[in-house]
Protein backbone atom coordinates (compact mmCIF):
# COMPACT_ATOMS: atom_id res chain seq x y z
CA UNK A 1 0.00 0.00 0.00
CA UNK A 2 1.37 3.36 -1.02
CA UNK A 3 0.79 5.86 1.74
CA UNK A 4 0.00 9.42 0.79
CA UNK A 5 2.11 12.11 2.46
CA UNK A 6 -0.95 13.45 4.24
CA UNK A 7 -1.64 10.05 5.80
CA UNK A 8 1.93 9.67 7.05
CA UNK A 9 1.90 13.26 8.37
CA UNK A 10 -1.17 12.30 10.36
CA UNK A 11 0.01 8.93 11.68
CA UNK A 12 3.72 9.52 12.27
CA UNK A 13 3.17 11.43 15.54
CA UNK A 14 0.99 8.66 16.99
CA UNK A 15 3.80 6.31 17.96
CA UNK A 16 6.95 6.88 15.91
CA UNK A 17 7.25 10.60 16.58
CA UNK A 18 5.04 10.79 19.64
CA UNK A 19 5.12 14.36 20.98
CA UNK A 20 5.10 13.39 24.66
CA UNK A 21 7.36 10.36 24.65
CA UNK A 22 9.94 11.36 22.03
CA UNK A 23 9.88 15.10 21.54
CA UNK A 24 9.51 15.94 25.29
CA UNK A 25 6.69 18.37 24.51
CA UNK A 26 3.60 19.01 26.58
CA UNK A 27 4.50 16.84 29.53
CA UNK A 28 3.25 19.17 32.26
CA UNK A 29 -0.41 18.87 31.47
CA UNK A 30 -0.01 15.24 30.40
CA UNK A 31 0.73 14.27 33.98
CA UNK A 32 -1.30 16.74 35.98
CA UNK A 33 -4.74 15.94 34.60
CA UNK A 34 -4.52 12.16 34.36
CA UNK A 35 -5.91 11.11 37.74
CA UNK A 36 -9.15 10.10 36.02
CA UNK A 37 -9.97 9.16 32.45
CA UNK A 38 -12.67 11.85 32.17
CA UNK A 39 -10.31 14.77 32.86
CA UNK A 40 -7.68 13.22 30.59
CA UNK A 41 -10.23 12.99 27.76
CA UNK A 42 -11.41 16.58 28.26
CA UNK A 43 -7.85 17.85 28.26
CA UNK A 44 -7.05 15.83 25.12
CA UNK A 45 -10.01 17.24 23.23
CA UNK A 46 -9.29 20.80 24.37
CA UNK A 47 -5.65 20.57 23.42
CA UNK A 48 -6.28 18.94 20.05
CA UNK A 49 -8.84 21.61 19.12
CA UNK A 50 -6.54 24.47 20.16
CA UNK A 51 -3.55 22.93 18.42
CA UNK A 52 -5.36 22.31 15.13
CA UNK A 53 -6.99 25.74 15.00
CA UNK A 54 -3.80 27.53 16.01
CA UNK A 55 -1.81 25.70 13.36
CA UNK A 56 -4.39 26.61 10.73
CA UNK A 57 -4.53 30.29 11.69
CA UNK A 58 -0.78 30.72 12.00
CA UNK A 59 -0.19 28.89 8.77
CA UNK A 60 -2.70 31.19 6.99
CA UNK A 61 -0.88 34.35 8.02
CA UNK A 62 2.62 32.85 7.98
CA UNK A 63 3.83 35.16 5.20
CA UNK A 64 2.69 38.28 7.05
CA UNK A 65 4.23 37.66 10.49
CA UNK A 66 7.50 39.57 10.89
CA UNK A 67 10.30 37.25 11.96
CA UNK A 68 11.25 39.27 15.03
CA UNK A 69 7.90 39.31 16.78
CA UNK A 70 6.60 35.93 15.65
CA UNK A 71 6.69 34.39 19.14
CA UNK A 72 4.45 37.09 20.58
CA UNK A 73 2.03 36.86 17.64
CA UNK A 74 1.83 33.09 17.98
CA UNK A 75 1.28 33.24 21.72
CA UNK A 76 -1.46 35.85 21.40
CA UNK A 77 -3.28 33.70 18.82
CA UNK A 78 -2.96 30.61 21.02
CA UNK A 79 -4.03 32.48 24.15
CA UNK A 80 -7.17 33.79 22.40
CA UNK A 81 -8.14 30.27 21.35
CA UNK A 82 -7.50 28.97 24.87
CA UNK A 83 -9.72 31.67 26.36
CA UNK A 84 -12.53 30.59 24.04
CA UNK A 85 -12.12 26.93 25.04
CA UNK A 86 -11.95 27.87 28.71
CA UNK A 87 -15.18 29.86 28.50
CA UNK A 88 -16.91 27.01 26.66
CA UNK A 89 -15.84 24.52 29.32
CA UNK A 90 -16.96 26.82 32.14
CA UNK A 91 -20.33 27.31 30.47
CA UNK A 92 -21.23 23.72 29.60
CA UNK A 93 -18.91 21.47 31.64
CA UNK A 94 -18.56 23.41 34.89
CA UNK A 95 -17.62 20.36 36.96
CA UNK A 96 -14.84 19.20 34.61
CA UNK A 97 -13.63 22.78 34.34
CA UNK A 98 -13.19 22.92 38.12
CA UNK A 99 -11.36 19.57 38.11
CA UNK A 100 -8.93 20.85 35.47
CA UNK A 101 -8.26 24.00 37.56
CA UNK A 102 -5.59 26.19 35.97
CA UNK A 103 -4.43 23.51 33.54
CA UNK A 104 -6.79 24.61 30.75
CA UNK A 105 -5.25 28.07 30.87
CA UNK A 106 -1.87 26.44 30.78
CA UNK A 107 -2.53 25.07 27.29
CA UNK A 108 -1.29 28.54 26.30
CA UNK A 109 2.19 27.69 27.45
CA UNK A 110 2.01 24.04 26.50
CA UNK A 111 5.26 23.59 24.63
CA UNK A 112 3.49 21.17 22.30
CA UNK A 113 1.33 23.91 20.76
CA UNK A 114 4.11 26.45 20.36
CA UNK A 115 6.56 23.74 19.31
CA UNK A 116 4.38 22.52 16.46
CA UNK A 117 3.42 25.99 15.22
CA UNK A 118 7.04 27.08 15.40
CA UNK A 119 8.49 23.96 13.80
CA UNK A 120 5.82 23.02 11.27
CA UNK A 121 2.91 25.42 10.73
CA UNK A 122 5.26 28.34 10.04
CA UNK A 123 6.64 26.68 6.92
CA UNK A 124 3.66 24.77 5.53
CA UNK A 125 0.30 25.56 3.89
CA UNK A 126 -2.81 25.39 6.13
CA UNK A 127 -4.13 21.91 5.17
CA UNK A 128 -0.82 20.18 5.85
CA UNK A 129 -0.23 22.19 9.00
CA UNK A 130 -3.65 21.27 10.36
CA UNK A 131 -3.15 17.58 9.54
CA UNK A 132 0.19 17.62 11.33
CA UNK A 133 -1.38 19.39 14.30
CA UNK A 134 -4.24 16.91 14.41
CA UNK A 135 -1.79 14.01 14.36
CA UNK A 136 0.24 15.47 17.18
CA UNK A 137 -2.90 16.20 19.16
CA UNK A 138 -4.01 12.59 18.74
CA UNK A 139 -0.58 11.29 19.75
CA UNK A 140 -0.76 13.41 22.89
CA UNK A 141 -4.32 12.22 23.55
CA UNK A 142 -3.23 8.60 23.20
CA UNK A 143 -0.60 8.93 25.94
CA UNK A 144 -2.96 10.89 28.17
CA UNK A 145 -5.80 8.42 27.87
CA UNK A 146 -3.57 5.40 28.52
CA UNK A 147 -2.11 6.96 31.66
CA UNK A 148 -5.48 8.32 32.76
CA UNK A 149 -7.14 4.93 32.31
CA UNK A 150 -4.37 3.10 34.19
CA UNK A 151 -4.38 5.55 37.09
CA UNK A 152 -8.16 5.56 37.45
CA UNK A 153 -8.39 1.77 37.07
CA UNK A 154 -5.80 0.92 39.70
CA UNK A 155 -6.33 3.97 41.90
CA UNK A 156 -10.11 3.80 42.16
CA UNK A 157 -11.06 0.49 40.54
CA UNK A 158 -13.20 2.43 38.09
CA UNK A 159 -13.25 3.68 34.52
CA UNK A 160 -14.98 6.95 33.59
CA UNK A 161 -16.56 6.96 37.06
CA UNK A 162 -18.13 3.48 36.61
CA UNK A 163 -16.90 0.96 39.18
CA UNK A 164 -15.22 -1.94 37.39
CA UNK A 165 -13.56 -3.76 40.25
CA UNK A 166 -15.72 -4.11 43.40
CA UNK A 167 -14.02 -2.13 46.18
CA UNK A 168 -13.07 -3.76 49.48
CA UNK A 169 -14.70 -0.90 51.38
CA UNK A 170 -18.02 -1.78 49.74
CA UNK A 171 -17.91 -5.53 50.21
CA UNK A 172 -15.81 -6.40 47.14
CA UNK A 173 -12.24 -7.64 46.98
CA UNK A 174 -10.25 -4.81 45.38
CA UNK A 175 -8.19 -2.53 47.60
CA UNK A 176 -7.45 0.64 45.64
CA UNK A 177 -3.80 1.64 45.30
CA UNK A 178 -4.02 5.20 46.48
CA UNK A 179 -0.43 5.80 45.39
CA UNK A 180 -1.76 5.74 41.83
CA UNK A 181 -3.64 8.96 42.50
CA UNK A 182 -0.56 10.78 43.80
CA UNK A 183 2.03 12.64 41.76
CA UNK A 184 4.90 10.08 41.78
CA UNK A 185 2.96 7.29 40.10
CA UNK A 186 2.34 9.50 37.05
CA UNK A 187 6.07 9.90 36.63
CA UNK A 188 6.67 6.17 37.08
CA UNK A 189 3.94 5.23 34.60
CA UNK A 190 5.21 7.62 31.96
CA UNK A 191 8.78 6.44 32.53
CA UNK A 192 7.73 2.80 32.18
CA UNK A 193 5.71 3.66 29.08
CA UNK A 194 8.74 5.35 27.50
CA UNK A 195 10.78 2.25 28.38
CA UNK A 196 8.22 -0.10 26.85
CA UNK A 197 7.93 1.87 23.61
CA UNK A 198 11.67 2.21 23.26
CA UNK A 199 12.16 -1.50 23.83
CA UNK A 200 9.75 -2.24 21.00
CA UNK A 201 11.23 0.44 18.75
CA UNK A 202 14.96 0.37 19.53
CA UNK A 203 15.75 3.18 17.09
CA UNK A 204 14.16 5.60 19.57
CA UNK A 205 16.61 4.78 22.38
CA UNK A 206 19.10 7.51 23.24
CA UNK A 207 22.79 6.93 22.68
CA UNK A 208 24.78 6.39 25.89
CA UNK A 209 26.72 9.44 27.05
CA UNK A 210 29.73 7.44 28.16
CA UNK A 211 30.39 4.07 26.57
CA UNK A 212 32.39 1.55 28.63
CA UNK A 213 35.72 0.52 27.08
CA UNK A 214 35.59 -2.45 24.72
CA UNK A 215 35.98 -5.82 26.39
CA UNK A 216 39.39 -6.64 24.88
CA UNK A 217 41.04 -3.59 26.45
CA UNK A 218 40.23 -4.74 29.98
CA UNK A 219 43.36 -6.75 30.79
CA UNK A 220 43.44 -8.72 33.97
CA UNK B 1 5.63 37.83 59.17
CA UNK B 2 5.41 34.20 60.23
CA UNK B 3 2.51 33.72 57.83
CA UNK B 4 4.66 34.90 54.94
CA UNK B 5 7.53 32.67 56.05
CA UNK B 6 5.30 29.61 56.18
CA UNK B 7 3.84 30.52 52.76
CA UNK B 8 7.41 30.65 51.46
CA UNK B 9 8.22 27.23 52.91
CA UNK B 10 5.00 25.76 51.55
CA UNK B 11 5.62 27.09 48.06
CA UNK B 12 9.21 25.80 48.11
CA UNK B 13 8.64 22.31 49.47
CA UNK B 14 4.99 21.29 49.72
CA UNK B 15 3.64 22.81 46.50
CA UNK B 16 6.87 22.23 44.63
CA UNK B 17 6.21 23.27 41.02
CA UNK B 18 7.75 20.42 39.03
CA UNK B 19 7.55 17.61 41.55
CA UNK B 20 4.04 17.86 42.96
CA UNK B 21 2.19 20.14 40.52
CA UNK B 22 3.82 18.86 37.31
CA UNK B 23 4.57 22.38 36.11
CA UNK B 24 7.49 23.43 33.94
CA UNK B 25 8.45 19.84 33.28
CA UNK B 26 9.56 20.39 29.69
CA UNK B 27 12.45 22.66 30.62
CA UNK B 28 12.88 20.71 33.87
CA UNK B 29 13.72 17.54 31.95
CA UNK B 30 15.38 19.09 28.94
CA UNK B 31 17.86 21.27 30.83
CA UNK B 32 18.78 18.96 33.70
CA UNK B 33 21.48 17.04 31.87
CA UNK B 34 24.31 19.24 33.17
CA UNK B 35 24.41 20.86 36.64
CA UNK B 36 25.71 24.23 35.34
CA UNK B 37 22.79 24.67 32.95
CA UNK B 38 20.38 23.54 35.68
CA UNK B 39 21.66 26.09 38.19
CA UNK B 40 21.49 28.84 35.57
CA UNK B 41 17.91 27.91 34.81
CA UNK B 42 17.08 27.86 38.52
CA UNK B 43 18.45 31.36 39.10
CA UNK B 44 16.60 32.70 36.05
CA UNK B 45 13.39 31.11 37.35
CA UNK B 46 13.73 32.77 40.76
CA UNK B 47 14.30 36.14 39.10
CA UNK B 48 11.48 35.91 36.59
CA UNK B 49 8.90 34.48 38.98
CA UNK B 50 9.81 36.92 41.73
CA UNK B 51 9.12 39.80 39.31
CA UNK B 52 6.16 38.58 37.27
CA UNK B 53 3.84 37.27 40.00
CA UNK B 54 3.63 40.55 41.98
CA UNK B 55 3.52 42.54 38.71
CA UNK B 56 0.62 40.46 37.43
CA UNK B 57 -1.05 40.85 40.81
CA UNK B 58 -0.97 44.65 40.42
CA UNK B 59 -2.31 44.44 36.87
CA UNK B 60 -5.05 42.00 37.78
CA UNK B 61 -6.25 43.95 40.82
CA UNK B 62 -5.89 47.33 39.13
CA UNK B 63 -7.34 46.64 35.70
CA UNK B 64 -8.90 43.23 35.24
CA UNK B 65 -10.62 41.98 38.40
CA UNK B 66 -14.42 42.27 38.67
CA UNK B 67 -15.20 45.81 39.87
CA UNK B 68 -11.67 47.12 39.31
CA UNK B 69 -13.07 49.97 37.21
CA UNK B 70 -15.40 51.10 40.01
CA UNK B 71 -13.40 54.34 40.51
CA UNK B 72 -14.16 55.29 36.89
CA UNK B 73 -17.89 54.86 37.39
CA UNK B 74 -18.01 51.43 35.74
CA UNK B 75 -18.37 48.98 38.64
CA UNK B 76 -20.03 46.37 36.41
CA UNK B 77 -17.02 45.88 34.16
CA UNK B 78 -15.41 42.45 34.52
CA UNK B 79 -12.35 41.94 32.36
CA UNK B 80 -11.02 38.88 34.17
CA UNK B 81 -11.35 36.75 31.04
CA UNK B 82 -8.50 38.81 29.57
CA UNK B 83 -6.18 37.72 32.39
CA UNK B 84 -4.47 35.01 30.34
CA UNK B 85 -3.39 37.34 27.53
CA UNK B 86 -2.33 40.06 29.97
CA UNK B 87 -0.24 37.63 32.03
CA UNK B 88 1.48 36.13 29.01
CA UNK B 89 2.24 39.63 27.73
CA UNK B 90 3.75 40.67 31.06
CA UNK B 91 5.83 37.49 31.24
CA UNK B 92 7.11 37.83 27.68
CA UNK B 93 7.97 41.48 28.29
CA UNK B 94 9.73 40.79 31.60
CA UNK B 95 11.80 38.02 30.06
CA UNK B 96 12.72 40.35 27.20
CA UNK B 97 13.67 43.17 29.60
CA UNK B 98 15.66 40.79 31.78
CA UNK B 99 17.52 39.57 28.72
CA UNK B 100 18.30 43.11 27.52
CA UNK B 101 19.46 44.20 30.99
CA UNK B 102 21.72 41.18 31.35
CA UNK B 103 23.08 41.68 27.85
CA UNK B 104 23.89 45.31 28.60
CA UNK B 105 25.23 45.10 32.16
CA UNK B 106 26.37 41.53 32.69
CA UNK B 107 27.37 40.00 29.35
CA UNK B 108 29.07 37.05 31.05
CA UNK B 109 25.88 35.96 32.82
CA UNK B 110 23.91 36.61 29.65
CA UNK B 111 26.20 34.34 27.67
CA UNK B 112 25.71 31.62 30.27
CA UNK B 113 21.90 31.97 30.22
CA UNK B 114 21.61 32.89 26.56
CA UNK B 115 19.98 29.81 25.14
CA UNK B 116 17.17 29.28 27.58
CA UNK B 117 16.17 32.78 28.67
CA UNK B 118 13.69 33.22 25.77
CA UNK B 119 12.37 29.74 26.54
CA UNK B 120 11.13 30.99 29.90
CA UNK B 121 8.33 32.85 28.09
CA UNK B 122 6.56 29.56 27.51
CA UNK B 123 7.43 28.05 30.88
CA UNK B 124 4.19 26.74 32.33
CA UNK B 125 5.41 27.15 35.92
CA UNK B 126 5.72 30.92 35.49
CA UNK B 127 2.26 31.38 34.02
CA UNK B 128 0.84 28.97 36.60
CA UNK B 129 2.33 31.10 39.37
CA UNK B 130 0.22 34.04 38.18
CA UNK B 131 -2.89 31.89 37.68
CA UNK B 132 -2.61 30.38 41.17
CA UNK B 133 -2.14 33.90 42.56
CA UNK B 134 -5.57 34.80 41.11
CA UNK B 135 -7.22 31.53 42.11
CA UNK B 136 -6.03 31.76 45.73
CA UNK B 137 -6.52 35.58 45.89
CA UNK B 138 -3.15 36.44 47.41
CA UNK B 139 -2.30 39.95 48.56
CA UNK B 140 0.63 41.82 47.02
CA UNK B 141 3.11 40.76 49.71
CA UNK B 142 1.88 37.18 49.58
CA UNK B 143 2.19 37.02 45.82
CA UNK B 144 5.76 38.34 45.92
CA UNK B 145 6.67 35.72 48.53
CA UNK B 146 4.83 33.02 46.59
CA UNK B 147 6.65 33.92 43.36
CA UNK B 148 10.07 33.85 45.02
CA UNK B 149 9.25 30.62 46.85
CA UNK B 150 8.03 28.79 43.77
CA UNK B 151 11.09 29.89 41.83
CA UNK B 152 13.34 28.68 44.65
CA UNK B 153 11.54 25.35 44.80
CA UNK B 154 12.00 24.90 41.07
CA UNK B 155 15.70 25.81 41.35
CA UNK B 156 16.28 23.30 44.16
CA UNK B 157 14.49 20.50 42.32
CA UNK B 158 16.21 21.05 38.98
CA UNK B 159 19.67 21.28 40.59
CA UNK B 160 19.05 18.02 42.50
CA UNK B 161 17.83 16.18 39.41
CA UNK B 162 20.81 17.41 37.38
CA UNK B 163 23.21 16.18 40.06
CA UNK B 164 21.62 12.73 40.12
CA UNK B 165 21.56 12.48 36.33
CA UNK B 166 25.21 13.51 36.23
CA UNK B 167 26.10 10.55 38.46
CA UNK B 168 23.94 8.19 36.42
CA UNK B 169 25.71 9.14 33.18
CA UNK B 170 28.18 6.33 33.91
CA UNK B 171 25.57 3.75 34.87
CA UNK B 172 24.84 0.82 32.58
CA UNK B 173 21.10 1.24 32.05
CA UNK B 174 18.89 -0.82 29.74
CA UNK B 175 18.90 0.84 26.32
CA UNK B 176 15.22 1.79 26.38
CA UNK B 177 15.45 3.43 29.79
CA UNK B 178 18.43 5.63 28.95
CA UNK B 179 17.84 9.37 29.02
CA UNK B 180 14.17 10.35 29.19
CA UNK B 181 12.84 7.12 30.68
CA UNK B 182 15.29 7.19 33.58
CA UNK B 183 14.70 10.90 34.09
CA UNK B 184 11.00 10.19 34.63
CA UNK B 185 11.68 7.43 37.14
CA UNK B 186 14.14 9.66 39.01
CA UNK B 187 11.61 12.49 39.06
CA UNK B 188 9.06 10.07 40.44
CA UNK B 189 11.40 9.02 43.24
CA UNK B 190 12.19 12.65 44.09
CA UNK B 191 8.48 13.37 44.01
CA UNK B 192 7.93 10.57 46.56
CA UNK B 193 10.52 12.23 48.77
CA UNK B 194 8.82 15.59 48.48
CA UNK B 195 5.48 13.97 49.34
CA UNK B 196 6.91 13.62 52.85
CA UNK B 197 6.91 17.41 53.14
CA UNK B 198 3.18 17.42 52.46
CA UNK B 199 2.70 15.09 55.42
CA UNK B 200 4.81 17.43 57.55
CA UNK B 201 2.58 20.37 56.67
CA UNK B 202 -0.56 18.31 57.28
CA UNK B 203 0.46 17.19 60.77
CA UNK B 204 1.67 20.63 61.84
Amino acid sequence: MVRSPAWSTLTAPLVHQNPVMLQILGICSALAVTTTLATALTMSVALTVVLTLAAGVISLIRRHIPETIRLIVQIVIIASLVIVIDQVLQAWFAELSRALSVYVGLITTNCLVLGRTEAFARHNPPPRAMIDALGNGLGYSLVLCVIGALREFFGKGALLGQTVLPLASEGGWFTPLSLMLLAPSAFFLLGLMVWAVRSLLPEQAEAPQHAPPPRAEVER
Amino acid sequence: MSDLWSLFLISVFVDNMPLTLFLGLCTFLALSKRPEAAIGLGVAMIGVMGVTVPLNHLIYRGLLAPGAWGWAGMPGVDLSYLALIAFIGVIAASVQVLEMLLDRFAPAIHAAFGVFLPLLTVQCAILAGSLFMVERSYTLAQSAVFGLGSGTGFAIAVAMLAAIRGRLAYADLPAGLRGLGMAFVLTGLMSLGFAAFAQMAATQ
